[in-house]
C-alpha cells in the first residue's frame, strides 16, 4: 500500500536577487519516512528546507504539508502549521542567554504555553533522552561542547513531539564518534514519535544511517530520489560522482569555475 | 531608447558610470526607506496585538533605562556645568550674567538633556541591540523562535521598542534635573551667585511646556533608538563584519533620525 505525502512540494523555485537557486524543486516525503537530500554545498539544500518551513517564501511552485499549501496559506494557518514542526539547526542555535533546559522547555512555555514546572519537567526527560542528565539542565550553552550542543538542540527538537523533524546537518562539525551518536539518536527520536524526518547533510555515513529514502539536489533541481537501497545502484552520474567523492564528473567544481571565469 | 544609452555608455564612459552610481544609491535609500516603513508597521502592529511579553518588557526597562542611567546623569551634569561657564563667559560682556539660569534651566529641558541622552543612548543601548539581535540572526536563533513557534517580532522587537519609547523619557527627567543642578553647582559654587535667587529664576522661566516638549522628543528618539537597533540587527549580513555593520548603522541611522526629529518636533511645539 502506498502511503500519502506528508510534504509535498512542486515546481518550487526560489531566487535571490539574479541568483536562481531553486529551479523547480519536485519532492515527495511520504508520512512517517525519512527523507535525506544530499548535494553539495550551494546547490540549494538549506535553502529547500526553510521553503517548507516558511522561513523563506519560494517564488513559484507549490508546498503542501498535511494537503495545506505553505505559500498560498495565511500567516495565522502557517503559524499553526508550524507547531507541528521541530527543527535541529547546523549550529544548534541554542538561546546563549538563557539556560539549557529553559532552550528545551522554549516551544513548550511559549509555543503551546505550558506551565513552567511542567515544561521544566518534560524537558528533563527529553535531556535524558538523549543522554543528558539533571546535571547540566542549569548550564547556559556556552558551556557545554559542540557535542553536548547538538545534543540539547535535539533534545529541544522533539521536546514538542513534533509530526515532522527537519535536520540541517545535523553532524557537522562533529568528530566521527560524537556525529554517530548523534545520527543513532536522531534514527531513535524519530522512530519514538513516530515522526516524518526531513535531513539535509553532505556527510554520506549519516545519510546511510538515516534515510528511509535519498534526494538529490544539483543546479537546484532534484536529479535523483529513491530509497536509500538503491544509492549504490542508482544509475545516475551525479549520485554516483557525488557518493564517492570523485572530482571527475558531471557536477563541476563551482569554484574552480568562478576563478576560471573571473 | 537602448542605442542612446549605449552611445551615451560608450562616448562619455566615466560620466555615464558617476550617474549609474548615483541612480544605485538612490535606488538604495528608496529601497532602505521602504523596508523600514514597514518594518515600523509590523512593529506598531505587534505592539498592539496579544501576546505582549511583559517580563521581556520590564527586563528592557532595566537593560536601557537603569543602566542608562550613569551615563545620562553624567552627560547631564556637565553639560549644565559648561553651559553655565559658558554663558557666564559670553553674557559678562553685555552685563546679563543675571540670565544664566534661565539659559541653563531652558536649554538642558528643551533641548540639551532629550538630544544628549538621545544619542548616548543610541551609543549605548541601540549599538548593543544590534549587536545582540545580530547576533541571534547570524546564528539562526531568530529562525529558531520561529520554529517554536515565537514571532521574533513579539519577543524581540517589541519588548525593546515599548521599554525604549518609556523609559528614555524618564531619563530625560531625571537628565533635566541633574543638568539644571550642575550649572546650580557652577553659578553659586564658581562664579557667586545667590543660591536663592538662581533657583527662583529657574523656577520662573521653566513652563510646562518646556519641560513636555523635551519628554515628547524623548519618547520619539527612544522610540527611533531602539527601532534602528532591531531594525539593523534583524537585517544583519552574515558573520562578524554584517553584525559590525549593523551595529554602526544603527547608531548611525538612530543618531542621524534623533537630529531630524529634535528639529520638526521643536518646529511642532515653538514655532
Amino acid at each position: 500500500m502506498t502511503k500519502r505525502n506528508k510534504i509535498e512540494m512542486t515546481g518550487v523555485y526560489k531566487a535571490f536577487g539574479t541568483k536562481k537557486v531553486l529551479q523547480g524543486v519536485d519532492l515527495n516525503v511520504p508520512v512517517g519516512s525519512s527523507m535525506v537530500i544530499i548535494g553539495g554545498s550551494g546547490t540549494g539544500k538549506s535553502v529547500t528546507l526553510k521553503c517548507v518551513l516558511g522561513l523563506l517564501q519560494a517564488d513559484k511552485g507549490s508546498i503542501k504539508v498535511d494537503g495545506m499549501d505553505m505559500i498560498k496559506a495565511s500567516t495565522r494557518a502557517r503559524e499553526e502549521m508550524m507547531k507541528k514542526f521541530g527543527m535541529l539547526f547546523q549550529g544548534g542555535a541554542l538561546f546563549d542567554s538563557l539556560p539549557v533546559w529553559y532552550n528545551v522547555a522554549f516551544g513548550l512555555i511559549h509555543g503551546k504555553d505550558m506551565d513552567k514546572k511542567d515544561a521544566r519537567k518534560i524537558a528533563t526527560e527529553k535531556l535524558e533522552q538523549v543522554g543528558m542528565g539533571e546535571a547540566i539542565a542549569n548550564l547556559y550553552p556556552a558551556e557545554l561542547s559542540g557535542g553536548m550542543q547538538k545534543r540539547v538542540a535535539l533534545a529541544r527538537a522533539i521536546a514538542t513531539n513534533p509530526e515532522i523533524i527537519f535536520f540541517d546537518e545535523p553532524t557537522t562539525g562533529l568528530d566521527p564518534i560524537m556525529a554517530d551518536v548523534i545520527n543513532e539518536l536522531i534514527v531513535k527520536c524519530v522512530k519514538d514519535l513516530g515522526a516524518t524526518a526531513m535531513t539535509i547533510t553532505h556527510d554520506m555515513a549519516s545519510a546511510r544511517k538515516i534515510a528511509d529514502h535519498v534526494a538529490m539536489l544539483h543546479d537546484g533541481k532534484i536529479v535523483w530520489t529513491g530509497p536509500i537501497d538503491d544509492l549504490d545502484n542508482s544509475g545516475n552520474p551525479y549520485v554516483d560522482q557525488f557518493i564517492h567523492g570523485r572530482a571527475d564528473g558531471p557536477i563541476t567544481d563551482l569554484q574552480s569555475e568562478l576563478l576560471k571565469s573571473a | 531608447m537602448n542605442t542612446a544609452l549605449q552611445i551615451f555608455r560608450e562616448k562619455i564612459p566615466f560620466l555615464h558610470d558617476i550617474c549609474q552610481a548615483i541612480g544605485h544609491s538612490i535606488l538604495n535609500v528608496i529601497q532602505a526607506l521602504g523596508a523600514i516603513s514597514l518594518f515600523v508597521l509590523q512593529t506598531l502592529r505587534h505592539c498592539a496585538t496579544p501576546p505582549i511579553f511583559i517580563k521581556h518588557i520590564l527586563r528592557q526597562f532595566i537593560d536601557i533605562g537603569y543602566y542608562s542611567l550613569p551615563v545620562v546623569g553624567m552627560t547631564a551634569l556637565f553639560t549644565g556645568m559648561v553651559l553655565a561657564l559658558q554663558s557666564y563667559t559670553g553674557f559678562s560682556r553685555f552685563n546679563a550674567e543675571s540670565a544664566i539660569a534661565s539659559v541653563v534651566a531652558l536649554s538642558i529641558t528643551r533641548e540639551l538633556s532629550p538630544v544628549l541622552a538621545g544619542l548616548m543612548v543610541a551609543g549605548r543601548v541601540g549599538a548593543a541591540i544590534a549587536a545582540e539581535v545580530g547576533t541571534m540572526r547570524v546564528t539562526e536563533q531568530i529562525d529558531a523562535l520561529s520554529t517554536l513557534s515565537v514571532n521574533p517580532m513579539k519577543y524581540l522587537v517589541v519588548p525593546r521598542v515599548i521599554a525604549g519609547t518609556i523609559m528614555l523619557p524618564v531619563l530625560v527627567l531625571i537628565g533635566d534635573i541633574i543638568g539644571v543642578y550642575g550649572g546650580y553647582i557652577v553659578s553659586t559654587h564658581v562664579l557667586g551667585f545667590s543660591s536663592g535667587s538662581y533657583l527662583y529664576q529657574t523656577w520662573q522661566v521653566l513652563e510646562n511646556i518646556d519641560v513636555v516638549s523635551g519628554l515628547v522628543k524623548a519618547a520619539v528618539f527612544g522610540f527611533f533608538v531602539t527601532l534602528m537597533g532591531c531594525y539593523h540587527g534583524y537585517n544583519s549580513g552574515r558573520g562578524a563584519q554584517g553584525v559590525g555593520m549593523a551595529t554602526t548603522n544603527a547608531v548611525v541611522t538612530a543618531s542621524i533620525l534623533i537630529l531630524i526629529f529634535n528639529y520638526i518636533l521643536t518646529q511642532v511645539f515653538f514655532s
